[in-house]
């Protein structure tokens, strides 16, 4: 008979036990970040890239997974951003240094950097192989340890991931415990760890509901809203391949990125044009009866139908009970109002592009204005026309921090082919109630201590005095145990290292004995 | 000293111990504690202590650890010490949790004691039944407890106070780390088990040298004796696994379990006992009988102590807090290299030797005015005790250092006469 393990009492769900947990997990990466920060640029270099080297050769396979088991996306695309947030992320940021102090002579001023430690970053189900990627990545930069907390929805892929990059960073050298995952994710234990004293940041990217939690826990947190991206397209644009760019950018993971186009807003002169614009690029253009269908299906009294999310266009189509050709990328909606009256015009993370047709270009601005006001404040948001006047001020009106010009606005407000910060973490500022208003990248999880001096008197010589750093620790000895290591004793740095030699008359001594014992044998 | 302190001192030698009361103040550790948190001792006129005594690691996961309390209490619900004569949920469960997470499988049944001594007693006991011999063998300065056949097996000076050591000659004590001894006190096959704490603690935490434990066990098995681990102090994840006798490879016959196990929570200890040593359990399971021996609210505990130990997070933490505490010990050494001269390390199981016969004492009360309580080796007092907990926060580690530095400088001074005015 085998022993089993049998809980009498179980107190699992019990604060103390989540508490417990929390702590513990906690201590690990503070005492893993403790140690990764001896650690000097190089060490770290190596450590990332061999994480992003695990994450790019298992792109496809985490695709596959997360697809399989949350039902979003499409598996080509969240391969593509699987591996963008692993090689080309590092690449992004390889000349930038968050490990050693930097050096301002003009304002006699140096920087050194010292990271927030412990990161609890929060996952979501839409993009979760992705964050997870890019979280790991960022923190792996940054001298912090971080820890994991999957979406439930994710859960499954998330943990075998993290274990794999965990692993990954640990044969590259990295103190053990520099990535953690929290394996069974409960809202209650997510809840104990935002609100431990030993978090010290929340990257939070999820639903609404969980990013206010974040910010609601007493610690530091960087939360990112959710997305309704108004893109206004006037008559100047090069129609046709706008609309190519809305359908590439609604039909890339099925809309999956937050960062996706909701609703288009057009002008009289370009609505003919555009229309016939989509579709020859795939898009079908509903009818009235075919879009109170969509609105049906895609609506429920208690909001989005998360059955929809991230399907595919001939999935919706099909379910809604619209006829499209198999090859359909997108649904492209018309509607006439914005607003609380109006469903549609709230954010689809689905290939359904909401449509409407403003009288002239103040009223458009002003229906962009009412899209993000309904919801994705702080945001994203895009314009194609080719009039500097319009993009200009199209850009200054619209309440969110990325207006991206000409280009898939999914993948181009995220950093994907524009000149932004590759992220999947968008900072939506004010606007959208969080700290942080630009894409969030490593920067954001270090703080910098700064030494001033008088500008009237002559700077520090800090020219090649960086910091120290040690290297990993070396391990304790485990006397008497067979292969331990032995004990090094640093030099009494009381006495110079040159007392500690011999001198002239006893070196000659020793040599002497030396010679002595040579000639008995 | 508050004038409440001072007339509880009175008290406290009136009616509790007279002796202890008093050495301790002899000692300048007029240490009274009163609330207890984590590592955390407070002293009844609230000063903060950090905790490297453990009680020999009965707080090894701190004091009052939250789910440990927790779990007491929602235990108390149900259960209370049970009924020792018959089976019962808790005393199984703990058991085969044991079972399954002991050196060997062949220590299979669990015998409960409501102290470590006791649950000596049951191994001596449960050696001579087996063997049908009744010589023990032990290490000179070895320490088992203060229980009738446990005491014997130690230092005299706490036997021979109570006219209780051994005058038979069944009890032979033997020097550490000399296999020759051993092998002369086992030659004549009368000897039925050796007990071993797999690190004399008490003694200040010599280290067995490579292949002394192994070597010791195959004496045993040579001349039909049994090994008793003592993993009292050293078990439970301090060694940085499970057990330190098996970091040294040894599989026990017999192996005891006290102080950590009850998480400080409620008095257990226990020896696991394997099939073939445990024959008077078949032959006359009321042989050995303890009213509070396996409380079953004591096993609640330590079910939830070993849950604790054995998290991935825990065994990651110990070698954290073992290399970056000898890392900043060795820098200490080596600024008082003629002060500070050892430092004696497996794990969380350290003892800081000194260069001075009495080392250890102006140590620990330097420490203890810097806020740190680790005692000396009460039968080597060149030798600090230093035994942090498994689950040691980074910040207390460096605060650990930090006073330790300050009170190695002080007691230097102070031992080689060389204080500096201040």
């Amino acid at each position: 008979m085998e022993p089993q393990i049998r809980t009498l009492i179980d107190i699992s769900g019990s604060q103390a036990a989540l508490e417990g947990q929390a702590d513990l997990v906690l201590e690990r990466a503070q005492w893993a970040s403790t140690v990764y920060q001896r650690f000097g640029r190089g060490q770290v270099q190596d450590i990332v890239d061999a994480v992003a080297r695990r994450a790019h050769e298992r792109a496809e396979h985490y695709a596959e997974r997360a697809v399989e088991e949350t039902g979003f996306g499409v598996v080509a695309h969240k391969k593509l951003k699987n591996e963008m947030t692993a090689l080309p992320l590092v690449d992004y940021y390889r000349d930038h240094d968050y490990i050693n102090p930097r050096v301002d002579t003009a304002r006699k001023i140096v920087e050194i950097p010292r990271p927030a430690g412990v990161v609890f970053a929060l996952l979501p189900s839409t993009n979760p192989v992705a964050t997870l990627n890019y979280k790991v990545i960022l923190a792996l930069m940054t001298h912090n340890a971080i820890v994991l907390s999957p979406h439930p929805a994710a859960r499954a892929c998330c943990v075998d991931a993290a274990r794999e990059l965990s692993e990954a960073a640990t044969a590259a050298g990295a103190p053990d415990g520099l990535v953690q995952v929290i394996e069974r994710p409960t809202i209650p234990l997510v809840e104990v760890f935002m609100s431990s004293p030993k978090t010290r940041l929340i990257l939070a990217t999820g639903g609404n509901a969980m990013v206010r939690a974040a910010y609601s826990s007493s610690n530091p947190a960087i939360g990112v809203g959710p997305g309704n991206a108004p893109v206004l397209v006037d008559d100047s644009a090069d129609i046709n391949l706008a609309a190519k760019r809305i359908v590439e950018s609604k039909s890339f993971d099925n809309s999956i990125l937050c960062t996706n186009e909701s609703v288009c807003i057009t002008l009289p002169d370009a609505d003919r044009r555009l229309r016939q614009a989509f579709s020859a690029s795939r898009a079908h253009v509903c009818s009235p009866e075919e879009v109170e269908r969509l609105r049906r299906l895609l609506f429920h009294p208690q909001g989005f139908n998360i059955e929809c999310i991230g399907r595919d266009a001939t999935w919706i189509a099909q379910e809604a009970g619209i006829r499209v050709p198999q090859n359909t990328l997108i649904l492209v909606a018309p509607i006439t109002q914005i607003g609380v009256e109006e469903p549609l015009s709230r954010e689809k993370l689905c290939p359904v592009l909401s449509y409407l047709v403003a009288r002239n270009l103040d009223q458009a601005i002003g229906q962009a204005r009412a899209v993000l006001r309904l919801a994705g404040k702080g945001h994203s948001a895009a314009v194609h026309s080719m009039d500097e006047s319009v993009t200009m001020a199209f850009a200054s009106a619209v309440e969110c921090y990325r207006v991206v010009v000409n280009a898939p606005c999914s993948q181009g407000a995220a950093g994907i082919g524009t000149g932004l910060p590759p992220t999947y973490t968008i900072g939506t500022g004010y606007f959208g109630r969080s700290t942080v208003g630009e894409n969030i990248g490593p920067g954001h999880l270090v703080h910098w201590t700064r030494m001033a001096y008088r500008n009237d008197e002559p700077f520090g010589d800090y020219e090649g005095r960086g910091r120290a750093f040690e290297g990993a620790l070396p391990e304790a000895p485990s006397d008497g145990v067979p292969g331990s290591p032995r004990a090094v004793t640093p030099a009494s740095p009381g006495r110079p290292a040159s007392a500690a030699l011999p001198d002239r008359e006893a070196l000659r001594r020793m040599i002497a004995e030396e010679l002595r014992d040579l000639l008995k044998k | 000293m508050s004038t409440e302190k001072l007339e509880f001192l009175d008290r406290s030698r009136h009616f509790w111990n007279p002796g202890k009361t008093q050495d301790w103040q002899d000692m300048g550790v007029d240490l009274v504690i009163d609330r207890r948190e984590g590592y955390y001792l407070f002293d009844m006129d609230g000063r903060r202590l950090i905790d490297l005594h453990l009680n020999g690691g009965t707080y090894n996961l701190g004091h009052r650890h939250p789910e440990l309390v927790e779990v007491l209490n929602a235990g108390a619900r149900r259960f209370d010490m049970g009924n020792h004569h018959f089976p019962a949920l808790a005393r199984t469960a703990l058991a085969e949790a044991m079972a399954a997470c002991a050196p060997t499988p062949d220590l299979r049944y669990t015998a409960y004691g409501s102290g470590g001594g006791e649950a000596i007693d049951i191994a001596l006991k449960t050696a001579r039944h087996a063997t049908q011999k009744r010589k023990i063998v032990s290490i000179i300065k070895g320490y088992h407890g203060h229980t009738g056949l446990a005491v014997k097996a130690g230092d005299e000076r706490f036997s021979k106070l109570f006219l209780s050591e051994d005058t038979v000659g069944e009890f032979i004590q033997v020097p550490f780390n000399d296999l020759n001894a051993m092998e002369d006190a086992l030659r004549g096959r009368d000897v039925a088990a050796v007990i071993m704490e797999s690190i004399p603690a008490t003694y200040g935490f010599p280290m067995p040298r490579e292949g002394y434990l192994p070597g010791v066990k195959s004496l045993c098995e040579r001349y039909d004796a049994l090994y008793i681990a003592d993993e009292v102090q050293t078990g439970l994840m301090r060694s940085g696994e499970m057990w330190c006798c098996t970091r040294y490879g040894v599989d026990p016959d017999i192996m005891v379990v006290g102080k950590g196990i009850s998480g400080g929570m409620y008095p257990i200890a226990m020896a696991l006992i394997s099939e073939r040593c445990g024959g008077w359990l078949k032959e006359d399971g009321f042989g050995h009988i303890s009213t509070m021996g396996g409380a079953e609210l004591g096993c609640i505990v330590a079910m939830k102590t070993l849950e604790i130990v054995q998290r991935p997070e825990v065994r990651t933490m110990v070698r954290f807090i073992a290399d970056y505490l000898r890392a900043g010990l060795e820098k200490i050494r080596a600024t008082y290299p003629d002060f500070f001269i050892g430092i004696r390390q497996h794990g969380l199981i350290m003892g800081l030797e000194f260069n001075h016969e009495q080392g250890a004492k102006p140590v620990m009360k330097h420490l203890y005015n810097n806020g740190v309580w680790a005692i000396f080796s009460t039968l080597d007092p060149r030798v600090l005790q230093f035994k942090p907990g498994v689950l040691l926060t980074q910040a207390d580690a460096e605060e650990v250092l930090r006073r330790v530095e300050i009170a190695v400088d002080l007691a230097r001074d102070e031992v080689q006469g060389r204080r500096r005015p201040h």
